[in-house]
């Protein structure tokens, strides 16, 4: 009996992880393939990659897109985990009543839906000239209000006596978060990193209203131009999608033992 | 510590949450304000005058609004449930410590929700295409008679979008689940055993009832997730066939930027899904029992 349930309980796990890597698979082993053998349903890797590899960058600058994004990325994780870590910081180390309804405030704005947004923000944009700039697409992304709540949940596990002896030491209160915070909280950072560096990197539809030239187009707006028309070339487009794919894989395993660690911080 | 002292710290406070405040008020309060004044007005491009209510009226007789909106709630009320089901199933399989190979079926699962959504879109469309891998394989295992046009059926296009929503956000939602259970006290279920539970009566009658937080956080955050979605569709089956597999968020993006732009209408619809996401989080807040 218990042999039969261990059987079940394996047989479930391994079909969805089949079907959960299938398409990685599917996606590498075409990449391989020329669009004629893709579509005949070919499961084996083929020697198209070169040339796959060749029609991708000629059809798109996916080079200069790879570039955008990472710019896009980087910048945005940077400036975004500075800014909201300080501010889930002093919203648990500096408490009071108008700090928490702000909190709160912040919050709620999580529900509004980004498509509400669009419009004001592509007007606000265009009369501030910074229409298809970079500015356009990392300046809404600085205040997040996910990650000031990640940092507030976790600071909660921070020890106070530590802030209270480096007070004594006469360390002033930006040189407890930078010197003594920021390296205590690494996995959280990591965690929150992983967040901000995907929704950045993933991101789709603002980019599409506000990134108007090819020149500045991040890598999602590329590949989906790839992939655009009724019968694309789709060893080029896998190319296209492994390239997008490949630099969040890499962060996460890079992070993913900081990336649970900080997890569970934030659901305790 | 002196009173001089107590201004400086309170004064510091103030300061580390400022810039993040000021981001979010111009960045997301002042644009929600101005688009519900937005929504009061009508007009084509740029020249728009007052008019009250009468986008919201309008919205009342359009079949596009209505079908839009309607597939958005079909994708929320079927992916939602089976998808946090799944996830919290597995979660609690691969929490068992001495299950083998719990760490690759967690990397497995966890695996799709590092793709792009525009990414995998696009994988999908190639996969469920008429001549796609999955028609091959059911025609090769004398499943099927004739290949089934998945993405160009528009019933079976909903089925693929949702199958697809499923397969990206199972992992990432059992990580959070995952997390909360290494809180859960494992001489529960050792006790819950003993007394003759079962696999499935320990979880409904404790894991469940213990994840309710979570639950309730997870559900939210789907929720507000699937009834905003837009690249997936627009990738995979671009709203067809006809607006089958049109989402609301598609229908406000072409309402501003495909056809002539009637910016007032779209700020109007994009309010209703402003508000359905308040309602539906109040609902799901009666449901959860949460009251966090």
């Amino acid at each position: 009996m218990r042999r039969i349930k261990s059987l079940f309980k394996h047989a479930f796990l391994i079909l969805f992880s089949l079907i959960c890597i299938f398409p990685f698979y599917w996606m590498i082993v075409s990449a391989t393939n020329v669009s004629k053998d893709i579509t005949m349903g070919k499961l084996t890797f083929g020697n198209a990659l070169l040339i796959n590899v060749r029609n991708a960058f000629q059809n798109a600058d996916i080079l200069r897109a790879f570039m955008n994004s990472a710019f896009l990325a980087i910048v945005i994780t940077v400036l975004s985990l500075l800014i909201c870590s300080i501010a889930g910081y002093a919203f648990v180390i500096f408490p009071g009543k108008v700090k928490n309804i702000l909190f709160l405030a912040l919050i709620a704005s999580m529900m509004v839906p980004f498509a509400a947004k669009i419009i004001p923000m592509f007007r606000m944009f265009s009369n501030l000239g910074l229409l298809n700039s970079f500015g356009s697409i990392i300046l809404p992304a600085i205040g997040t209000p996910f990650l000031i709540f990640f940092f507030k949940q976790n600071t909660h596990a921070f020890p106070l006596e530590t802030i209270q002896a480096a007070r004594v030491d006469g360390l002033g209160e930006y040189g407890i978060f930078f010197r003594i915070y920021m390296p205590m909280m690494k996995s959280t950072y990591a965690a929150a990193g992983i967040f901000a560096f995907m929704a950045s990197w993933n991101n789709y539809m603002w980019p599409l209203i506000a990134l108007q030239s090819t020149d500045k187009f991040s890598l999602p707006l590329a590949v989906s131009n790839l992939a655009a028309g009724f019968t694309p070339d789709y060893g080029m487009v896998m190319v296209g999608i492994i390239i997008s794919t490949l630099p969040t894989v890499l962060v996460f395993f890079l992070l993913q033992k900081a990336f649970v660690e900080g997890m569970v911080g934030s659901v305790k | 510590m002196s009173l001089k002292g107590k201004t400086k710290t309170a004064l510091t406070g103030w300061s580390m949450v400022t810039v993040a405040a000021i981001f979010v008020l111009v960045f997301s309060y002042i644009p929600m304000i101005q688009a519900f004044f937005l929504s009061l007005q009508t007009g084509k491009g740029a020249n728009l005058s007052f008019s009250g209510v009468a986008n919201y009226i309008r919205m009342l007789q359009d079949s596009t609004f209505w079908t839009t909106l309607g597939n958005t709630l079909l994708y929320a009320v079927v992916q939602i449930p089976v998808m946090l089901l799944l996830a919290l199933l597995i979660s609690v399989l691969l929490n068992d410590s001495k299950l083998k190979g719990r760490g690759i079926y967690r990397t497995c699962i966890f695996l799709p929700c590092v793709t792009s959504m525009v990414s995998y879109a696009i994988l999908f469309k190639n996969i469920f295409a008429v001549d796609g891998i999955v028609n091959q394989m059911l025609l090769k295992l004398h499943l099927i008679d004739d290949a089934i046009p998945f993405v160009l059926d528009k019933n079976w296009a909903k089925v693929v979008i949702i199958f697809a929503l499923i397969w990206r956000y199972t992992g990432y939602y059992m990580i959070f689940y995952l997390s909360a259970m290494q809180n859960i006290d494992s001489s529960i279920y050792e006790a819950a055993k003993m007394d003759g539970c079962s696999f499935f009566q320990s979880f409904f009658r404790i894991t469940m009832p213990l994840l309710k937080p979570i639950i309730f956080l997870t559900s939210i955050m789907a929720l507000t997730n699937t009834l905003q979605l837009f690249d997936e569709v627009v990738n995979l089956t671009n709203g067809g066939p006809g607006d089958a597999t049109r989402t609301i968020s598609e229908y406000i993006y072409d309402l501003s930027f495909t056809y002539v732009p009637s910016y007032g209408y779209a700020a109007a619809v994009s309010y209703v899904v402003f508000v359905l996401i308040i309602i539906l989080t109040i609902i799901q807040k009666g449901i959860t029992g949460e009251k966090e």
